[in-house]
């Protein structure tokens, strides 16, 4: 049975991850995570929602060591966690934070064992063994599972690994501004430290200053994970950042424009990501350089049937991409825009269609609909509005359900209350009634 | 870093013409749908009360190093106390700004 190394730098030699600006050794990793996978109650399904990176990443290898599956489900709302608790009824919740309220049977992160034993042997894990489900949200309001076995996860961080000159020889100090429940910092923080690529930072900075202050104690070379958005507010705000030498964003597209500015002033190369949940990292590009994406190792893509697929590689099966992607070559392609019921908010990713499913499913509800406008502001944030039909209810009564309900990047704004939606006969929405809308109830001159 | 000293909290008032500026300037940046003037004083900003989201944090942070020169950092102990509500914020920008 073919197997990969919980971890892939020699125990005892390598950091993995630095917390408060101390190394933390392979070793001591390995002892956490045994120390950890001894508590772990006797059920199969574990939601890690540990905020601090180095814990999850403890949480994640114990799960691994005691087989049990690492639950990633886009958010942690009060409706998520319900459907959670129905998917797996023996879910319980690893976190860090005595405060959370997640509704599901807890363990508390434990105390790090005072010292880490002798060097035990680096355990193998099962390639066929299932690592993680991540959820995506479905179209009709029940999230979808995308099951992650050990052996694709692997093969895909290594090749992104080779992609960016990382390995054991060339590790990297690794700071991350996503957080690692989601599948890219998930696959860029987590998995590639423990892979071989260098040491996570345990901390995720929240505002620039913090990012800076981060990076300037972590020893070089840096590696920065990041998303447009975070990059911008970074730009816009901090006149010389700390010097890095590579910096990886990814969850919405980036310009150029912002890449060469965040090159020039990070002295770094800038590499973009794309990928989603279902395939994982399949292709990177030099943004400031070139507009086409190379596929990563293996991983080539198609038009079939109108769609864009992608299969090969650590993609288990063939995927469609839910972008409108250009064919160049089946290693090199040109990205589109998205396919028109995605949305894109700060990196997560839902469809109308489930918005719209959640907003229906409000009790006073009569009609309702959400609207993604077409004016996207390169590195800033586009929110979605939404036109309600529910005489019996106020904008906040409606917010409030609404936040149970989906993530609150998704809530509109604005929410505008009507006496009725501009239905076609049909009993369609079309797009340009919607747009009409939109800007009759702008604010700012914005649509 | 400079933060909020604990009797700060318990001000008797932040400067009125402050949290009005501060209204208009988050409720304009973020695009919020709601007028200015209904932003309760003591209402939380994040989460529930105004229903701001970490994004809309990231961007009203920048905002207000823009025009008031003031950083905000984590490690400030009182972050959840400045975003506690606009009078909070206002008093933590009148003691700290630099422009």
């Amino acid at each position: 049975m073919a197997s990969a190394p919980l971890i892939a730098a020699p125990a005892g030699l390598a950091h993995v991850a630095w917390c408060d600006g101390r190394p933390v050794s392979a070793a001591q990793y390995l002892a956490d995570a045994a120390h950890l996978a001894a508590l772990l109650p006797e059920r199969r399904h574990v939601l890690n929602a540990c905020a601090n990176r180095y814990r999850f990443a403890v949480g994640l290898g114990a799960a691994l060591l005691r087989a049990q599956v690492t639950l990633l489900p886009p958010n942690h709302t009060s409706e998520t966690v319900r459907w959670l608790r129905e998917f797996a009824a023996d879910a319980y919740v690893l976190t860090d934070d005595a405060q959370a309220a997640i509704d599901l049977p807890r363990l508390e992160f434990p105390e790090s064992p005072a010292s880490a034993p002798a060097a035990p042997g680096v355990p193998e894990i099962d390639e066929q063994q299932l690592c993680a489900i991540v959820f995506t949200s479905g179209s009709t309001g029940a999230p979808v599972p995308n099951r992650k076995h050990w052996g694709a996860l692997v093969r895909n961080v290594r090749g992104a690994l080779a992609r960016l000159g990382l390995s054991a020889a060339r590790p990297a100090a690794i700071l991350g501004t996503v957080p690692p429940q989601h599948m890219y910092g998930f696959e860029s923080t987590v998995l590639a430290a423990l892979q071989g690529g260098g040491a996570l930072c345990a901390e995720r900075p929240f505002y620039p200053s913090d990012v800076c202050a981060a990076l300037e104690r972590l020893p070089r070379p840096r590696l920065l994970v990041t998303t447009p958005f975070h990059l911008r507010a970074l730009l816009d705000d901090v006149a010389q950042p700390p010097p890095a030498e590579l910096l990886l964003c990814a969850t919405a597209p980036l310009s150029a424009e912002l890449a060469r500015r965040a090159e020039a002033r990070f002295g770094a190369e800038l590499l973009e990501i794309y990928g989603c949940t279902e395939t994982g990292q399949i292709a990177t590009r030099n943004t400031a350089r070139e507009a086409e994406w190379r596929t990563l190792p293996g991983v080539q893509v198609e038009l079939r049937d109108g769609r864009a697929w992608a299969s090969g590689g650590h993609v288990e099966e063939r995927t469609a991409i839910g972008d409108v992607i250009e064919v160049l070559a089946p290693d090199r392609f040109l990205l589109h825009g998205r396919i028109s019921d995605m949305v894109n908010v700060a990196g997560k990713r839902s469809s109308l269609e489930f918005l719209n499913a959640q907003l229906l499913a409000i009790e006073g509800v009569i009609d309702g609909v959400f609207y993604m406008p077409d004016d996207d502001t390169p590195g800033g944030i586009t929110r979605l509005r939404a036109f309600v039909v529910a005489p019996g209810l106020d904008r906040e009564q409606l917010l409030a359900r609404l936040r149970e309900r989906i993530d609150a990047a998704f809530l509109p704004r604005p929410l505008v209350l009507l006496e009725r939606l501009p239905r076609a006969p049909s009993g369609k929405l079309p797009r340009e009634a919607l747009r009409a809308l939109a800007h009759a109830h702008a604010r700012n001159g914005k649509t | 870093m400079a933060s909020i000293p604990l009797s700060a909290q318990f001000a008797p008032s932040a400067d009125p013409v402050l949290m009005q500026e501060l209204a208009g300037l988050i409720t304009a940046e973020l695009n919020l749908d709601v007028p200015p003037g209904d932003i309760a004083p003591e209402a939380p900003l994040y989460g529930e009360g105004l229903g701001l989201d970490s994004i809309d944090i990231l961007e009203l942070a920048l905002v207000v190093s823009r025009r008031y020169g003031v950083r905000l950092r984590s490690d400030h102990e009182d972050n959840t106390v400045i975003f506690g509500s606009l009078s909070n914020l206002a008093r933590f920008i009148a003691q700290n700004r630099t422009k």
